[in-house]
């Protein structure tokens, strides 16, 4: 059998043998072959025609449930056990079978389609020194092939050349043998790791000519990937089609189940062994009645020739396995998956989650965990291009005591005013949006400071121009606050348009004005400021500076205190706001004293020691005395709707923590735009120290500020889970805290916080607050601090990201969602679900979430009551027919009541059931929280459906029991027979279930009526004929029920057995509720009570977001760390490529519209890698 | 205009249809467990259960029921001699009388106790293509009727199965005592099986005279006439649709079973049985002392709703209360906790 079995895993699945190290030879197919490594051809599919049949049955048969139920089946078959025909259990295992078969089988189909397409692209390859075109499938490792722009990336390829000059300080050396298209021939051989999954590593060395050079990652380009903004680039392959990254990721994709079927599994062993219990409960029964009955009534039931007592018991126990069987639920798992499918399709197809800018759906990736968006307790969301847009907008700004600019409305009504019309700068950028008219009026009337407030945004800066087209500028800024600053500038007049080294040529109010560049006095996260030294065409040499308004504060000549005062009002609107706002400001400088600085300056900065230091001194010495310009403010976009979504899923108990990799102040300052942070926060604590004692001591303080009584250890409830209980978990309980608190904590701290002797501190007080921000983390502390909170919180997790930087944290959590069409695809295609708006979050919990967690747990309970209703009558008839595993009913009745009975109404409440509609989800938040506490399904649940199980079972075995109790027909006839009594039974048992369904059903659709009616006619008409005379003519030994319905039916007797029935199951429940609706209401019932009243919830007063005015100001606008000063100052710039955007020119995008947006950056601030040496 | 139409549509490809289904927006009747529906509800439904119980029983009361106890466990049982196993061809006779007119159609049942024919191995030892007379399942009956398929010579019992073998043999004949002279009291065998059975499940062979098609047969072996010698009087009652074979086969859901045996219709007695002594001679043939079974015979009338059974009248009744009752409580319940109206 085991054998067998790895035979057959082998045949479908298949094991390589390991490989040590790669080598390989540019060019050199025979020498590469001899390795036989795997060439770029991918098979994602499992099966073939003919394996598709056993290795499809294999596969489905490793499921407990269906071996369990052929095991059964096989049991059938022994004629001393056989309680049931075969086909009880085989019609509805075939069924079952048939049709995974058929989904798996159109899964393939898509699969082996998709191969065919991927393997069947074109690309060139070099072969014999010129270019062929070859399919992927054929190209091997060790190959060149030459891509081009916007073309997939065939392999993982060691990048050679590319269009790009600068692009690829990579292989300088290979380059020169290869500078043109044709008559490459390299004889390169790489030696590199051999293939694993890791996309973030890649180590090899290259030799050529003798010489060796050591490869890392930056020199790869991965399959998967596409060419973008380079014309072409060569590549060697190193490793193909399965080998390559991407697919060595694929396959090993973590399964996410949901709680509810971990508990399910739990709740089918508990099943199994409540199965076995009663069995032997029953196998007893029989060996006592087989003593003192059996072995008297044989005078006309002959025992079989060796059966005794104990043997017959035996036998027994596995005649009422068969029996008992259908409290194993087969169909279970079938009816979840639809159901589950049937909520994701709802998800794709919801418009009101569709984007239509962008023409992007909602999707619902996995199909599979749709009832845990239900249950989320804990959002971890990234903050750039998730809750912002990632575009920066100057918005408004304070020229020399007068502000300018729309007053911020969070909401967006920027209808009001009409967009200022840039048409007479010839060189205005067109999505550059103003609102205020007045401001381009002053700077055209020739305002002095208001064109040297703009005429230092075009100067003081580190972007790079590129002007590919006449006029058509595109800036390449290292932070988009820079960009919109220049952007600013150039719409009013002072263009940017093109700098050198030494000079920056700008157009002011059409005026080419070349100014020559003397010094950048670079930013970085100390100084909070940036200044520029440029003379004049006239030859005036200025200062100019940007910085936070504090440290530009401290630099003011003190002429401008006026001007400073009424700034700082400024200043503290704009902050209320949430703008990132800098001061501007400006000094002229004398010649001589310049000549002077220069001279130290070049002294200091070639200094060897101290340079910094003599760098910081020089700079604080000449950037004083300044002349206040104003300042600016710029708005970190965010997304529509952010702070109501935000104020939404606080309302519904979920917490939420941003994990950004910006700095702390900008990710504070989001905190305060987007309400998460308030200024009414009783306190906001920052962690941010350096060394593991002060992290703890940080934590511990916050803590018990928060809870004074706290105690220092835990609260911990330790308990098992999961099969077998094998499974140890610890929940850290949570802390009441009065009042609202926020926490703020850095990348460093974090590390320390994240240590195992700190982690439950971090958790703790995380947990009590309100909010928590944690800035500058890295995509592996995101991960990390998601599996903390899944770890002891045992709470749903929830992670929300765009970029390639989530997707750690995107597979870690519970459930992943990925914003899509914006940045990249990385982490969409790691997602679970995905869609184009954060805002769009609160309809896929509060809607969607709400609704699939409610119908699945509804459609559990139903689901568990109605096969144990079915099956414990058998257990209370055995008590009457000497425990001889006779059923009940009738055996097609036990064949029929799951597959066609009893199928459809279900699935019509799970599908289309609501308490409320999507409206009043979202007025009353509150609803849900029942999810967050496991309230609708849980094993309390359960057994509180066993128990209801057996309450009815008792009334549908005794009720019908007790009312043909020696009764006869209206004729005098036999109506006490077994087939009249199993027909009225099976019917009490139909209609109950029917009308415990309608019970259970608060949305009553015309599908749901159809389905409801439809079951009992179709049961009905089914019974009806199958015991007709035609049928029995046909097929005499399989229907021996003939006539019953007929000479039973007819009764009126029945007919008042089964109304009693059914209402003594159902009324006892409808009072019970009735009675907890009264006594006990839940959040539902309160809400439910008042749709009836009102048909429609009373649109919310939509508050105009509450003026603050702040003196908070941490969001200066630099969003970057530490400035290019230096680059642009040197010469290397002019070799066009930003070389910070090393990554950039392979953005794993597919949207086209990537290209219509302005221009993303992104830190990703990475594990630092070791670097290797060859 | 056309164009910008097309356009837009193109742009907007991937939007999702704006129907009620995909938009879960579907028309919806969506009731709740208020208290104006559950409380008057109960009122109402509890009402009609007590007025249907009243009506059930009532009609149960009318019913006449009499049942004479023939097993003779007790010594002074005047069957008592007969429940000795060795008796054979043993007779007795029961006496009884009413004091008012037994009204008619009466209807004679013989009663068996503890006797399973629930249990399933007995349930499932018949071959009902044998019993629809296919002469195929007359020489290799179906493996079902184990242990009755084939005798010691290999010879298939037909009808085969436990439950054919075990067929009840006792007879009976009543008699009414007019001035010390026994009256026979006729009794109907005719029609008292289902229609259903008696002309579709079961069927002789077509084979005349249907003792041909029992050649190489043996009869079962219990029984002391082969099937098609059943009912000597009436040759259409003989094989497999011998009214008593019919409704003995139509085996019992429980343990404690009647049967139909006859009825009184007939003659002077269609009226019902009028007050008086009656005489009931009884052929005791079928061992029941050996389990602990008990026999009787029973005579009872019938009504709309069929035999005797008090249970569903005073069911009825009690949850008809019950639902009064409930629905009171729940009123009190209403009006004192009524949950308040605020959020």
């Amino acid at each position: 059998m085991g054998s067998v079995a790895s035979y057959f895993g082998q045949l479908c699945g298949g094991e390589e043998k390991k490989e040590e190290e790669r080598h390989l030879r540019a060019n050199d197919r025979p020498f590469n072959l001899s390795y036989n490594y795997a060439n770029n051809a991918i098979k994602t599919s499992k099966y073939n025609i003919f394996s598709f049949l056993p290795c499809n049955l294999f596969e489905q048969f490793r499921r407990l449930a269906n071996a369990y139920f052929l095991f059964l089946m096989l049991l059938q078959l022994i004629p001393q056990v056989s309680s049931l025909s075969w086909f009880t259990t085989a019609v509805p295992l075939i069924l079952v079978l048939s049709m995974t078969a058929v989904k798996d089988a159109s899964d393939d189909i898509n699969r082996h389609k998709s191969d065919n397409q991927v393997n069947n692209r074109i690309v060139n390859v070099l072969i014999d020194g010129e270019l062929r075109k070859e399919k992927w499938k054929n190209v091997q490792v060790g190959d060149i092939i030459k891509l081009e722009n916007n073309q997939f990336v065939t392999a993982d390829l060691l990048l050679l050349s590319s269009s790009e000059p600068l692009n690829l300080c990579v292989c300088v050396c290979v380059c020169v043998s290869c500078t043109a298209d044709a008559n490459l021939s390299l004889s390169g051989e790489v030696r590199c790791e051999p293939p694993n999954n890791r996309l973030d590593k890649f180590k090899g060395t290259l030799t050529l000519d003798g010489q060796t050079y050591s490869l890392d990652n930056d020199k790869v380009l991965l399959r998967g990937c596409t060419l973008r903004n380079t014309e072409w680039c060569f590549g060697v392959v190193v490793f193909g089609g399965p080998d390559t990254k991407l697919m060595q990721n694929s396959g090993k994709t973590t399964f996410k189940r949901t709680s509810i079927d971990h508990l399910m599994n739990v709740l089918v062993l508990c099943i199994f062994g409540f199965l076995a219990s009663m069995c032997t409960v029953l196998a007893i029964g029989n060996g006592i009645w087989e003593v003192r009955e059996g072995s008297v009534f044989t005078v006309f039931l002959p025992r079989d020739e060796g059966v005794n007592a104990a043997l017959s018991s035996f036998l027994s126990f596995w005649s009422y396995v068969i029996i008992l069987n259908t409290v194993v639920p087969i169909s279970l798992y079938v009816s979840v998956e639809i159901i589950r499918l049937g909520n994701s399709f709802y998800i794709d197809w919801d418009r009101k989650m569709y984007y239509p800018k962008n023409d992007t759906p909602a999707q619902a990736r996995t199909t599979t965990l749709n009832e845990e968006l239900g249950q989320i307790k804990y959002i971890f969301s990234d903050k750039t291009g998730t809750l912002t847009q990632n575009i920066m907008t100057f918005n408004r700004c304070s020229i020399n005591g007068k502000a300018y600019g729309e007053q911020l409305c969070l909401y967006k009504n920027y209808g009001k005013t009409e967009r200022v019309d840039f048409s007479w700068n010839r060189l205005a950028d067109p999505k550059f949006m103003f609102h205020d008219y007045s401001l381009v009026e002053t700077v055209r009337e020739g305002n002095l400071e208001a064109q040297a407030f703009f005429r230092l945004l075009a100067l003081c800066h580190t972007v790079m121009p590129e002007e590919k087209k006449e006029g058509e500028l595109y800036y390449q800024a290292q932070s988009p606050d820079e960009g919109a600053l220049v952007t600013a500038a150039r719409n009013f007049g002072f263009v940017f348009r093109s700098r050198t080294p030494e000079t920056i040529t700008a157009v002011e109010m059409d005026r080419s004005v070349t100014y020559e560049l003397l010094a950048v006095l670079d930013f970085n996260n100390v100084r909070k400021r940036m200044s520029v030294i440029v003379r004049s065409p006239e030859g005036k040499v200025t200062l100019f500076c940007k910085g936070a308004d504090t440290i530009i504060f401290e630099r003011l000549h003190p002429s401008c205190n006026k001007l400073k005062e009424i700034t700082i009002g400024h200043l503290n609107e704009y902050a209320g706001d949430g703008l990132r706002t800098l001061a501007l400001a400006y000094k002229d400088l004398d010649e001589r004293y310049l000549e002077d600085w220069k001279q130290r300056h070049h002294e200091a900065s070639t200094a060897m020691e101290g340079r910094e230091e003599r760098l910081d001194e020089l700079y604080e010495e000449i950037e004083k005395d300044l002349l206040l310009l104003g300042a600016t403010a710029v708005e970190d976009k965010l997304q529509d709707g952010v702070p109501q979504t935000i104020e939404q899923l606080a309302k519904a108990d979920i917490k939420i923590w941003v994990l950004t990799g910006d700095k702390q102040e900008t990710a504070e300052n989001i905190g305060y735009s987007c309400n998460m942070l308030r200024e009414e926060m009783r306190d906001i604590f920052v962690v941010a120290a350096n060394t593991a004692e002060g992290v703890k001591e940080e934590l511990q303080n916050a803590r018990r500020k928060m809870c004074p009584d706290s105690v220092d250890e835990p609260s911990v409830i330790k308990a098992r889970a999961g099969l077998f209980w094998l499974q140890r978990t610890e929940t850290v309980q949570d802390e009441k805290v009065d009042g609202d608190y926020g926490l703020v904590i850095n990348g460093h701290s974090l590390a320390f916080a994240l240590e195992k002797n700190l982690q439950m501190e971090l958790l703790r007080t995380a947990c009590m607050c309100q909010t928590v921000i944690c800035c500058r983390v890295t995509p592996l502390q995101k991960a990390q601090v998601v599996q903390l909170v899944k770890k002891y919180k045992q709470a749903v997790t929830l992670a929300i990201g765009d970029g390639a930087n989530d997707v750690s944290m995107i597979k870690a959590a519970h459930i992943g969602v990925g914003i899509s069409g914006q940045e990249g695809m990385q982490a969409v295609l790691s997602s679970d679900y995905s869609f184009a708006q954060f805002r769009y979050l609160q309809r896929l919990l509060l809607v969607h979430g709400r609704w699939s967690y409610l119908r699945m747990c509804k459609f559990l309970r139903y689901f568990f009551y109605k096969n144990f209703t079915f099956t414990f009558v058998h257990f209370w008839y055995a008590f009457f027919c000497g425990f001889s595993a006779q059923t009940v009913y009738d055996e097609w009745f036990i064949t029929l009541y799951n597959l066609v009975y009893t199928a459809l109404p279900v699935l019509g409440l799970s599908l289309f059931d609501q308490d409320v509609n999507d409206r009043w989800s979202f007025q009353y938040p509150q609803l849900y929280t029942p999810g967050q506490l496991n309230l609708y399904f849980s094993k309390k649940a359960f057994v509180r459906c066993m128990l209801h199980s057996c309450y009815s079972s008792l009334i549908l075995f005794f009720i019908p029991w007790a009312a043909i109790y020696d009764t006869v027909r209206d004729d005098g006839k036999d109506i006490a027979d077994y087939q009249s009594f199993a027909l009225l039974a099976q019917t009490c048992l139909l209609v109950v279930m029917n009308v415990q369904l309608c019970l259970d059903t608060d949305y009553w659709t015309a599908v749901n009526q159809f389905f409801v009616w439809g079951s009992l006619a179709a049961y009905f008409a089914v019974t009806f004929t199958m015991y007709s005379n035609g049928m029995f003519l046909i097929f005499t030994s399989s229907f021996p029920f003939i006539g019953t319905a007929r000479n039973s039916l007819n009764q009126p007797n029945v007919w008042l057995t089964i109304f009693l029935t059914s209402l003594l199951c159902i009324l006892p429940v409808v009072a019970f509720r009735f009675i907890l609706i009264q006594l006990r209401p839940t959040i539902n019932d309160k809400v439910r009570h008042k749709v009836r009243k009102e048909a429609l919830p009373a649109p919310t007063p939509r508050r105009p977001p509450a003026r603050r005015i702040s003196t908070r100001r941490s969001g200066y606008a630099f969003s970057h760390s530490q400035g290019y000063g230096d680059l642009v100052t040197s010469r290397k710039f002019l070799q066009r490529l930003p070389l910070w955007s090393r990554q950039a020119p392979f953005t794993q995008t597919d949207s086209p519209l990537a290209q219509n947006q302005p221009q993303h950056y992104r830190t990703i601030a990475e594990e630092p890698e070791e670097s290797q040496s060859p | 205009m056309g164009r910008t139409k097309k356009m837009v549509k193109e742009e907007l490809a991937n939007r999702p249809d704006n129907t009620a289904f995909t938009q879960q927006r579907l028309p919806a009747w969506q009731p709740m467990l208020s208290a104006g529906i559950v409380i008057p509800g109960f009122v109402i439904i509890g009402l009609a259960f007590i007025g249907i119980g009243v009506a059930l029983f009532v009609t149960s009361q009318s019913i006449q029921l009499l049942e004479l106890d023939y097993t003779g466990v007790e010594q002074t049982s005047p069957c008592f001699k007969c429940s000795d196993p060795n008796a054979k061809n043993c007779m007795c006779e029961l006496t009884f009388s009413t004091d008012t007119l037994f009204k008619g159609p009466v209807f004679f049942y013989y009663g068996l106790s503890n006797y399973f024919q629930n249990y399933r191995s007995y349930g499932v030892s018949k071959d009902d293509d044998q019993l629809s007379g296919n002469l195929d399942n007359f020489k290799s009956p179906s493996d079902t009727c184990a242990p009755y398929e084939y005798d010691r010579n290999n010879k298939p019992f037909v009808p085969c199965g436990a439950v054919a073998n075990s067929l009840f043999n006792d007879t009976f004949k009543l008699y009414q005592i007019v001035n010390g002279a026994k009256k026979v009291v006729p009794l109907d065998g005719k029609g008292i099986s289902w229609w259903t059975d008696y002309n579709i499940k079961y069927r002789n062979p077509a084979v005349t005279p249907l003792k041909n098609a029992f050649n190489g047969t043996v009869k079962p072996l219990y029984w002391s006439k082969p099937a098609y010698e059943l009912d000597p009087s009436d040759p259409a009652n003989n094989g497999f649709i011998n009214q008593d074979f019919l409704v003995w086969m139509r085996r019992a859901a429980l343990p404690d079973f009647r049967k139909l045996y006859r009825r009184i219709t007939d003659g002077d007695y269609a009226e019902g049985l009028p007050a008086g002594n009656y005489s009931l001679q009884i052929a005791y043939n079928y061992p029941v002392l050996s389990f602990e079974g008990r026999k009787k015979v029973v005579f009872s009338n019938v009504s709309w709703m069929g035999g005797k059974n008090e249970f569903l009248g005073i069911a009825y009744l009690v949850i008809g209360s019950l639902c009064v009752v409930m629905s009171v409580v729940m009123l009190i319940v209403y009006a004192k906790f009524k949950f308040p109206e605020e959020e």
